[in-house]
């Protein structure tokens, strides 16, 4: 069955400024103690947005001005660390649709695509020129155009970098490859019987 | 791209081409995934996708569970005193036997961390594909399987079809040639590897460590070096398999034996990279370079020598970097331009997949005789699997641990992410074997963690201070 076809994502965005953001610090373990991933957009940040008394932090999650945001912006390697979609759950549970940054960890790009959420790579200025321009009009609706892979708006218009194989899942609305990873089942089956470790016991 | 020069491949490219079902519309590949690992944490949102899709799993011997992220490593009998942890442990019984998977209970003796367990079943084996929910599954590396981690999603992918959608990646191949310094160990090879390269260095990369140093390591220390992959950005790290991979595996119990084992280990000859094949990077590394290492920020690439001195933002190369040091050294309550030696140490944690093997507690003991866990400190001890536990105790090893005032605890990952009790509470600060550095890992949102070697671990637990194992132990140095 053909999902969404996502070629563009529009929004508010927020900047949460930060090279190396891991999963733990997006979703810290003590909340994946769970087997469904309903609620977890609700612990999303939890350590830096809240503090130890439960009470919001100076954290832009918590800026009003920013409520309502779909579009997050930070730096470099985000999503590092743990390979747990958890992260990506959070994120898209707490609202978001979209991530933009100057590099992402491979697991949590992977991750992020097959739930149907573009990750868009940006040149580290572009990156502080929208976070600039977010901060001085957060309300201003940002688009990622993810089949022409340019994000504009608040005055911007730059190009971005979607890798081919995440670009093209996400504007066919093949992003989660379970449909045709299952019309490769008798490829599979010949594939097992050739390899002769698989072969031993099946 | 680099041009083909010769006719030799890689291992990582035999091991792919082998598992490459076929090529899919979006350019990705489909990938056989031979091995599956599972445990508590990741797949019960998987075997809840199987259901809503009306899905069998369609190779059910092909996967093996265990249970470790959330066991407590002192209470050992169920129910667990956490209502939620329990909750886990029984729902991966539930699907495991539901669905005709192989379980390795806490009732079984063969429960541990997924990534020791795989290798002491002999389930890891050179020139398969391994993949599990957990992103230290290069582990499995050590013995020349192309082995990595993946999200939920693709949990269920692999249950439901036994191949997942995947990119290839490229081959850096990491040479460390030489010998380390007496008290310098694997763990500091591969601490100095990521902080040479950086966490991101390996974004888009398979790592294979090669050299004379990794062909004089043990399995284990192998192990060690794969494990920490991820932290340097590299989705999967590996050795190439040599007779002491064969001579590991002979006898476990799901390698090959009789005419099969003779196979299988010439089949596992074939698929080292060939001395012809090309990589798309290649870094040189001078094993006498390597100090003990130590982590003195929040990401596992802020680490250098014990004897290093803290960083000044003021003098660092650029705004984002000038960030990330004051960031980190405010987090860790560090001063910039002092030593990190002498600080001052409240939990040491040896364990985790990282450095939670025999031969770590082995090395360990052998210096801790004699000594004392020093007071203020809290020191735990917590093997890899069950199996560790035994042999540890077989040995002895547990009473020298306790004698010298650690706890020594069940099996499990324990304090490298405490989804169990063990946490770490406030700001203290943890001399930790485990792999990960990130702010608030070790369960408390301002707990500090230092990463290190086991025996320096040890240093830190005897001293009450982040120390120099080698002075600690007086470790004697070839003269030079």
């Amino acid at each position: 069955m053909p999902l969404e076809r996502i070629a563009q994502v529009s929004g508010s965005a927020v900047y949460v400024p930060g090279n190396d953001i891991d999963t733990d610090r997006i979703i810290p373990a003590r909340f994946m103690k769970c087997v469904t991933f309903d609620g977890l957009g609700e612990y999303l940040f939890h350590d830096v947005r809240k503090n130890e008394e439960g009470i919001d932090r100076d954290h832009p999650l918590n800026d009003v001005r920013f409520s309502g945001a779909s579009i997050l912006i930070t730096n470099a390697n985000f999503g590092c660390g743990s390979s747990r979609e958890h992260a990506p759950q959070a994120l898209y549970r707490f609202g978001f649709r979209a991530v933009i940054a100057e590099s992402f960890a491979d697991i949590f790009f992977g991750n992020c695509t097959t739930l149907g959420m573009p990750c868009a790579v940006a040149a580290a200025g572009d990156v502080s020129a929208l976070a600039a321009a977010v901060e001085e009009t957060p309300a201003a609706p940002i688009t990622i155009d993810v089949e022409g892979r340019r994000v504009s708006g608040a005055g911007l218009d730059f190009s971005v970098n979607i890798p081919p194989a995440a670009h093209d899942a996400l504007i066919s609305g093949q992003w989660d490859p379970i449909a045709e990873l299952q019309e490769g089942n008798a490829a599979v089956a010949d594939r097992i019987s050739e390899l002769g470790y698989l072969a031993q016991g099946q | 791209m680099p041009t083909r020069k010769t006719m030799g491949q890689n291992l990582f490219e035999k091991v792919w081409d082998a598992h490459a079902v076929r090529s899919l519309t979006n350019g990705q590949t489909q990938l056989l995934i031979g091995t599956h690992l599972i445990h508590e944490v990741t797949s019960p949102q998987a075997f809840g996708m199987l259901r809503d899709l009306g899905l069998k799993v369609k190779y059910p011997s092909r996967t093996f569970a265990t249970v470790d992220h959330i066991v407590p490593t002192d209470q050992r009998v169920e129910p667990f005193s956490d209502p939620l942890a329990d909750a886990m442990i029984r729902e991966l019984r539930k699907n495991t036997d539901e669905f005709g998977v192989t379980y390795f209970d806490l009732a079984t003796g063969k429960q541990g961390i997924v990534h020791v367990v795989g290798p002491e079943q002999g389930i890891t084996q050179p020139g398969t594909t391994i993949a599990c929910g957990d992103s230290h599954t290069a582990t499995h590396g050590a013995f020349g399987a192309i082995a990595f981690g993946i999200g939920t999603t693709q949990v269920r992918d692999v249950l439901a079809t036994q191949t997942i959608a995947l990119g290839k990646l490229k081959v850096r191949r990491i040479n460390v040639e030489g010998a380390l310094s007496p008290g310098v160990y694997a763990k500091d090879v591969i601490m100095h590897i990521i902080a040479k390269l950086g966490a991101k260095g390996g974004i888009g990369y398979a790592y294979e460590y090669g050299g004379s140093l990794l062909e004089s390591f043990s399995m284990e220390e192998r192990m060690t070096v794969c494990n920490m992959s991820i932290e340097g950005g590299a989705r999967c790290g590996y050795v190439n398999p040599d007779d002491k991979t064969f001579e590991y595996l002979r006898g476990r119990p799901y390698s090959p034996d009789g005419v099969d084992w003779d196979n299988a280990v010439e089949g596992w000859r074939s698929i080292a990279s060939d001395d012809d094949c090309n990589y798309d990077d290649i870094v040189n590394i001078r094993a006498e370079e390597i100090a003990p290492t130590v982590t003195w920020g929040v990401s596992p690439d802020q680490a250098f020598s014990i004897n290093g001195i803290l960083p000044d933002p003021g003098t660092a190369a650029s705004e984002a970097e000038r960030l990330s040091i004051d960031e980190a050294l405010d987090y860790m309550q560090l001063e910039p331009g002092a030593a990190i030696k002498g600080t001052k140490v409240d939990v040491a944690f040896l364990g985790s997949c990282t450095n939670g093997r025999l031969s770590d507690f082995r090395e360990v003991a052998k210096y801790i005789k004699g000594h004392k866990v020093a007071a203020g400190v809290m020191a735990i001890a917590v093997p890899g699997s069950q199996i560790v536990d035994v042999l540890a105790r077989k040995e002895g090893l547990h009473e020298v641990f306790i004698e010298a005032g650690f706890e020594w605890r069940g099996a499990g990952c324990s304090m490298c992410l405490a989804m169990n009790p063990d946490k770490l509470v406030g700001d203290q600060l943890c001399a930790s074997s485990s792999n990960r550095n990130f702010k608030g890992r070790q369960g408390s949102p301002s707990g500090r963690t230092v990463l290190m070697s086991p025996v320096m671990v040890a240093a830190a637990a005897v001293s009450g201070v982040i120390s120099d194992a080698r002075e600690v132990f007086q470790v004697e140095q070839a003269s030079t």
